[in-house]
Parts: C-alpha cells; structure tokens; sequence
C-alpha cells in the first residue's frame, strides 16, 4: 500500500451534515433515466409512451455504439419521455408496477470471462457504472482499459460516506472488485484514507492506495495523477465509484439484478438528513418530500451536481442528494460589509479569523459579477496536481490544442476545477470551460 | 434593502439594449454593483460561489495601503514644520499634510475615472475595480509638491499606455501605476527627483533641515572617509527614523512600519503573493551581502547594509504593493520565487552602481514586468516537458 499526503486543496464547510442512519422508504411511484448523466451519449429512442417495460429492458441506445444501452432498473409502462432543447431526449419516465417482473437475461455466476462480464453489464445498463479517461466520459466497452480506479474516500462537500454504504455489503465489494479485475489488462486500484486502512484492508484482487488531504484528494482524476499518470489519448482508464462495484458484485453473486441504492440527504434544507434506501433513478421527491421553491435539489454535491426539481431524478451513478438555500436577498453596500458569516476561502471576511472553523449555510448566490482574469497562481493552491489551472484554462480559451496537451488537458476532469471555479474572483466558468476544451481535444486531437 | 433596489432597478430599461442611455450601461452596472450585491444565482457549474468578489479583492488592497496614506498625509505636514523650524500641534500638521495631499488623490481618481469610463462606454465592458487601486497607489509615489498638470498628464499616460491600449486590465504587462512614476520621472524629472522635491517648504528653510532624501544622500555623498551609517546618521537618516518613515520621500512610501501592517493585511487575506514579496527580500538580502563584501571601504554605498536598503527609499512599498499585482507579475508559484528574487537583486545593484537612478526599486520592478512572461514561459515549458517524459515512456 502506497500513501499520498497532498496538502493543496479546500474542505468548504457547510451545514446540514446528515446522520449515519439508514432509513426504507416505500418503492418510488416513477424512475427516471437520464441520458443526460453520461456525457459522450447521443440517445437514441427504443420505447414509446404507453410500452411496457420489464428490468433489463432497452429504453435508448448510444448512436455512437449501439452496443451501449440504457435499461430499465424497474418494471413498470413509460409514462413520459422528456425532452430538452432541439428535442434532445433527456429523459425516460417509467409508471413502476412494483412487480418488478425481469426480462430473461443470462448471468454466467461461476469464473464468467471478459466477454460474458462485458455482455451482461452492458444488457443491465450497468455498464454505465464506468467512465472513462481521458476525456471523462461514458466509457467504451470495445476498449480494455489500462487500469480501473476505484475511489472510497469522496471528499467533496457532504459527501456520502463510502463505508456507510459499504457496511454489510463486504462480500459484494469483494466479488465486484474480481469482476472488475477481469475487465482491465492491468490492475484495479482501491483508494480510501490512510486513516480507513482497516475497513479496506481484507479486500482482494485490488492494489491499495491511501490518501490523506484536503478536497479534491478524493476525485479519480487527481489519484490517477499521482499514482499512475494518463499519458495520452490512447491510454485509456476507468473510473467507478463503490456503490457501482457492490453493485456489480451482487448481480453475480446472487445471479440477479437489485435496482436498490443507498442515497445520502443532506444541506441545510433537507427536511431529514440521513442515508435512504431507494432505487436507481427515484424521483426525488419520494425521499425528500416535497422541498419549497426557495431551496434548491442538487443530485450529486454543491461542487458538480446537478439541480433538479421536486419530480426530478435522482443521477444513475450519484449517491448525494443536496438541498441548500437559494440566493434570495440583494445586500445593500456589500462590499463594506466586514462579513460575519461569509463563506470563504480567502480570508478577506472578519469571519475567517474569528471563527475560521465555522461552518456556513451556503447559498446559490455567485457574489459579484464577472471580470477579466486577475489573480493566477491562487489556483493552483486548490489543486493538488502538477498542472498549472490558468495556463490551461487559457490555452482552452484561445483553442491551442498542442498547449492543452502539453498542459494535460487528458489527466483532468471538470469536477478536479470545481474548487478553482469556486474561488476565483472573477467568477470565471472553469468547469464548463474545461468540457469545452475535452470535447475539443476529443474532436480534434 | 430589496425596495431600494427595485427603485434603482426601475432605471435599468434606460441603460439596457435600445434605451436612451444604452451607452452607458457600465455606468448602470458599477452603480447598481457598488449599491448591491445582487442575489444573482448560479446557473452553470459550482452551485455555491465563494463570497470574494472583485470589489472586496480591491477593496481590501484598498485597506492596506490606508495606513501608508494616512502617514503619509502626516508626514508631508511634519516636514513641512520641520522645515520652517516651527513647532506645530499634531492637528496643524495633520491639517497641512491633508490639504496637500488630498486633492492629489482626488486628481488622480478624478483623471483615472475618467479613462476607465470612456474605455468601458467605447470597449463595452464592465468598469474594472482595478483602476481604484491604480489611482490609490499613483498619490502614495509621488512627491507631495507635484504639480496637478503633471499628475493628470502622468496618470493618463499610466492607465492609457500603461493598461489600456493592451487590452485593458488583465492585459497589461506593466504596473500602470508605475508606468505613470516612470512617466514622471523622465518626463519632469525636476519634479520627482533632486533635493527640493521632496517637501512642501515654507519661505524660509531652518539651517537643521535636511531636505536630501537618504537615498540622495548616500549618492553624492563628498566624503571618501568614514562611515557611511555615520554619514547618514549626521544628516538625521538613523534606521529608526527611517523605519518609521519621518523623513522627506514620495508620500506613502516613506513608513516601513504604515507598509508592514498594509503587508499583514495582504498576506492574511492570501490577497498578495507571499512568495513574491518574499524573495524580493531575500534577493535585496543577498545582493546586499556580496556587495557589502566588495565594497572598498566603510564609506562606499556598497558598504549600506541590508536592513538599511530596506527601510530606504521604495524598497519595501514597491515589495509589498507593486511587484505583487497579479496581472504583471509571474504567473506561476515557482515564476514567482524567481520574479521577486531578481527585483530584489535589480533593485539593490541599479541603487548602488547606479547613483543616478537613485530609486532602483521602480526600474527593477518594471524590468521584471517585463520578463516575467518569459519566466513563465520556462516554468510552462518545465511542467510541459516532464509531462512529455513520463508519456513517452
């Protein structure tokens, strides 16, 4: 086992942490799939409203691979099919029966080979579970990745707890990582804190890595980076979170797909804060009750989630969902205000050195408009990577692809500058700013 | 507050597309700004924003050169008494020193504003906060005898040549605020150099007074015997005395002491570069040292010890305020260790071995302003490079 201390980044502290205590709630009425949580998918509509659906049924492909599919975690009829901008599929609505009848999909449980392993996550949908680098996207089954990276130890803020959701479900992390050490020519690396070296310690066919620091020491990308760098567009690697691998492990070890999630509620305006047992793609609403207009629903965290509504869905691979406050009140004379309670990581609020361990109610406000690139080096004190944010972000805005590469635009993901993003005075849009340039690279490299 | 703002809101129509005031909307958008910080919401991204924005950045720079200011404002009245002779209340030399040094403040802003508006209103972009600072910093490097034409004709030069025809802020590769002092100090060097610049005299002049600054002094200096501490001390110059800024000087720059608490607040609040104003002083540190052992004898200007180059002249203002604006320094951690080390060095030697710029500090730092892309450059290509080894691998 190998330990990395890194000592650049930033914990935000907020309120509204939840509880360790898991709770059952009744079957959600409807689930929805969102093509829209896996960037690098182009739908491609298989159902219509009014079919029925079993578990395992196709309900969109992938133009780009027919091969990949996402599929009904539930049974039950379409109920609606959302759509966005230019008619773009977003999402499928299914009306559940709570049958939970399945189609017939053969799971080969005894030593399945790479073809079997790929052929039944791909009929399940839980292929999905996987993303890919460079270029962070959905990950192609036609490619064997050089290593798969696992990361327990999610630090962003209110982030679920790894070993919640892990306790009582060993065995299936166990067979979730053999599957997975099947899939890559190379190893499959479990990451968690120096500090969690116990809880992990037992698991086999795995390599260890243990990280100790401030976020984002827990995102894939900034692991990756310093225990064994992309190189290039061709060196490609996956990432999968912990729950996916329980996941994956209990579909061949009880031979049976379980649509079932843990999902953690928290943020200063969730009604219960606590862990909640549902399924993939549960409307929201059936966890949270419903939540008053002026807070807002993330799926994911604060840093890179996703706002949904009261009869949104819950992200196919989250396992947070945030409810913080939204930005209501103008405040008159802002800049004089010496800031007792201002959230911040420089520490130009008198809040940072009379209470500099407080936690914040933070809400949606983006505090200020947007201006010229002032400051540069500050944020590379938030990223514990070699790469230099502003020279990257630049050679992004200007579309030199022979800097971006040079710069590593293929070792980053847009969550790894979300605390750049956060910072930055100028309110600068890095995370979106740097899917311009992944795609860009993606297209043109 | 929400009414009020409804009520400045009522006039935005007028300054948005197809109003009467379309041309002025940046007007609008630094009054509406400067009232409010609205409760705009996040739509792309981190759904939480930190609570910084560039208004309190500047404001806070802001902050840390009151002090400087303030005893400045002090300090020009205190000369002036102390040139007459006269021994003055505290609030007669404050009343003095304000009166001299308020309306070149206002002169400057007035000036600044007036470019920053125009460029916005042509440029169609947001008024920058930056230009605050730049007509904060213009007062506190000048003398307190200045006169007004030369100041609005430098500040012009400073934002315009200076800042804007780069692009605007952002863009600029030279401190505009120096840009303006180097304006000055080639284009009316009578005004910014010399004995008498320095203090705002009265009709006569007391025998004791020393109106040489101690940089001056120690460049035509007569005597080739001696001591070159002693030298100053006789004309009143001791390390005390200079720390704590009672000596004729540009008006914010004189005060070690008024500059360490602006530092304090600039490296608490992680505003200003640690590394920068760092280095700076160990470069002046070690160039100092070689040149103290070089130098011939206790008399040579290459015997001042470095604590002594710190509190002379702009050595510590220009660490601390002008080599860390972040737009014209390096923009790496690692350009920025090698960007202050080499003004601190620059800075030390253009002082000693060459008595005819006197104040080193402003050439070196606007020297450095101008490499300090080519140091990144190097540290880019570092980090490019080393990415290259391990991907060819």
């Amino acid at each position: 086992m190998k330990e990395y201390k890194l000592k650049r980044g930033y914990d935000i502290k907020l309120i509204g942490d939840a509880t360790s205590e898991i709770s059952e709630t009744p079957f959600p009425k409807r689930v929805g799939i969102k093509t829209t949580d896996f960037v690098g998918l182009k739908p491609k509509l298989l159902v219509n409203v009014g079919d029925e659906v079993k578990i395992g049924t196709p309900l969109v492909s992938d133009k780009y691979n027919e091969k990949i599919k996402l599929i009904a975690p539930v049974s039950g009829k379409i109920s609606e099919i959302k759509r966005g901008e230019r008619r773009r599929i977003e999402a499928i609505v299914i009306q559940t029966d709570e049958k939970q009848t399945s189609e017939k999909i053969k799971i080969e449980v005894k030593e399945p080979k790479r073809e079997q392993i790929i052929d039944t996550l791909l009929k399940t949908g839980l292929f999905l579970s996987f993303k890919q680098r460079p270029f962070n996207k959905r990950a192609n089954p036609d490619n064997t990745p050089r290593d798969i990276f696992i990361s327990a130890m999610d630090t962003s803020p209110l982030a679920a707890d790894d070993k919640i959701i892990l306790s009582g479900n060993e065995k299936y992390l166990q067979k979730g990582l053999e599957i997975l050490s099947n899939l890559t020519s190379g190893k499959v690396h479990l990451s968690f804190k120096i500090k969690d070296k116990p809880v992990y310690e037992n698991f086999r066919n795995c390599e260890f890595q243990a990280f100790k620091g401030p976020h984002p020491a827990g995102n894939a990308g900034v692991q990756i980076h310093h225990i064994s760098p992309i190189k290039n567009a061709e060196d490609i690697v996956w990432t999968c979170n912990v729950q996916s691998v329980i996941r994956i492990g209990k579909l061949f070890l009880d031979g049976k797909f379980d649509p079932q999630i843990i999902v953690k509620v928290a943020g200063s305006n969730a009604p219960e804060k606590k862990y909640f047992k549902t399924a993939i793609g549960a409307e929201v609403s059936t966890i949270t009750g419903n939540i008053s207009a002026d807070a807002r629903i993330i799926s994911g965290n604060v840093l890179t989630g996703k706002k949904i509504e009261n009869d949104g869905f819950i992200g196919f691979n989250d396992n947070l969902v945030t409810i913080i406050p939204e930005a209501k009140d103008a405040e008159f004379l802002g800049w004089l205000n010496p800031g007792f309670s201002k959230p911040s990581w420089w520490r130009t609020f008198v809040s940072a050195f009379l209470f500099p361990k407080k936690k914040f109610d933070h809400d949606t406000k983006i505090f200020g408009g947007n201006r010229a690139f002032v400051i540069n080096s500050n944020y590379e004190d938030v990223l514990p990577m070699r790469i230099l944010p502003s020279y990257l972000i630049k050679s992004i805005l200007v579309e030199d692809i022979e800097a971006m590469e040079g710069l590593g635009i293929y070792e980053v993901a847009e969550e790894d500058f979300a605390l750049c993003e956060y910072i930055c005075p100028s309110k600068i849009e890095f995370q979106q700013i740097i899917r311009q340039g992944l795609d860009l690279m993606e297209k043109e490299g | 507050m929400n009414f009020l703002l409804k009520f400045v809101q009522k006039f935005a129509p007028l300054f948005e597309k197809d109003g009467k005031f379309e041309k002025l909307y940046p007007l609008y958008e630094m009054g509406e700004g400067f009232l409010f910080i609205l409760p705009n919401r996040t739509k792309t991204g981190s759904h939480i924003r930190d609570a910084i924005d560039m208004k309190r950045f500047m404001i806070t720079v802001y902050v840390a050169l009151v002090p400087a200011f303030v005893f400045g404002i002090f300090n020009s009245g205190y000369q002036h008494f102390l040139s007459l002779g006269i021994a003055a209340t505290f609030w007669q030399i404050i009343l003095k020193g304000a009166i001299a040094v308020i309306p070149i403040y206002l002169v400057v802003l007035v000036t600044g504003g007036i470019w920053e508006v125009l460029f916005a209103v042509v440029r169609k972009h947001e008024i920058n906060e930056g230009f605050l600072i730049t007509s904060f910093l213009i007062p506190l490097i000048v003398p307190p005898t200045i006169p007004f034409w030369q100041l609005v004709a430098a500040t012009s030069f400073g934002i315009v040549i200076g800042k804007e025809i780069f692009g605007g802020v952002g863009m600029n590769i030279f401190n505009p605020a120096l840009v303006a002092r180097a304006f000055l100090f080639f284009a009316f060097p009578k005004s910014i150099s010399g004995n008498s610049a320095w203090t705002i005299f009265g009709d006569k002049i007391a025998d004791a007074y020393t109106s040489a600054t101690p940089l001056a002094v120690i460049s035509d200096k007569i005597a080739d015997s001696g001591n070159i501490i002693e030298i100053l001390a006789d004309k009143g110059y001791t390390l005390w005395n200079m720390f704590l800024g009672i000596i004729p000087g540009s008006i914010g720059e004189t005060s070690t002491l008024a500059i360490l608490i602006g530092l304090g607040i600039l490296l608490f609040t992680k505003i200003a570069s640690w590394r920068i104003i760092f280095s700076i002083f160990a470069g002046g540190l070690v160039m100092s040292l070689i040149l103290n052992a070089a130098a011939p004898g206790k008399a040579s200007m290459l015997a001042i010890p470095f604590y002594y180059h710190f509190v002379m002249g702009g050595f510590a203002f220009g660490a601390v305020f002008m080599a860390t604006d972040p737009v014209t320094a390096s923009g790496t951690n690692t350009g920025k260790f090698i960007y202050g080390f080499l003004i601190g060095v620059l800075a030390i030697l253009v002082r000693t071995l060459n008595p005819a710029y006197p104040e080193g500090m402003m050439l070196a730092i606007l020297f450095m302003n101008a490499f300090s892309p080519l140091i990144d450059h190097f540290v880019v290509q570092a980090n490019k490079k080393r990415r290259l080894k391990y991907a060819s691998q």
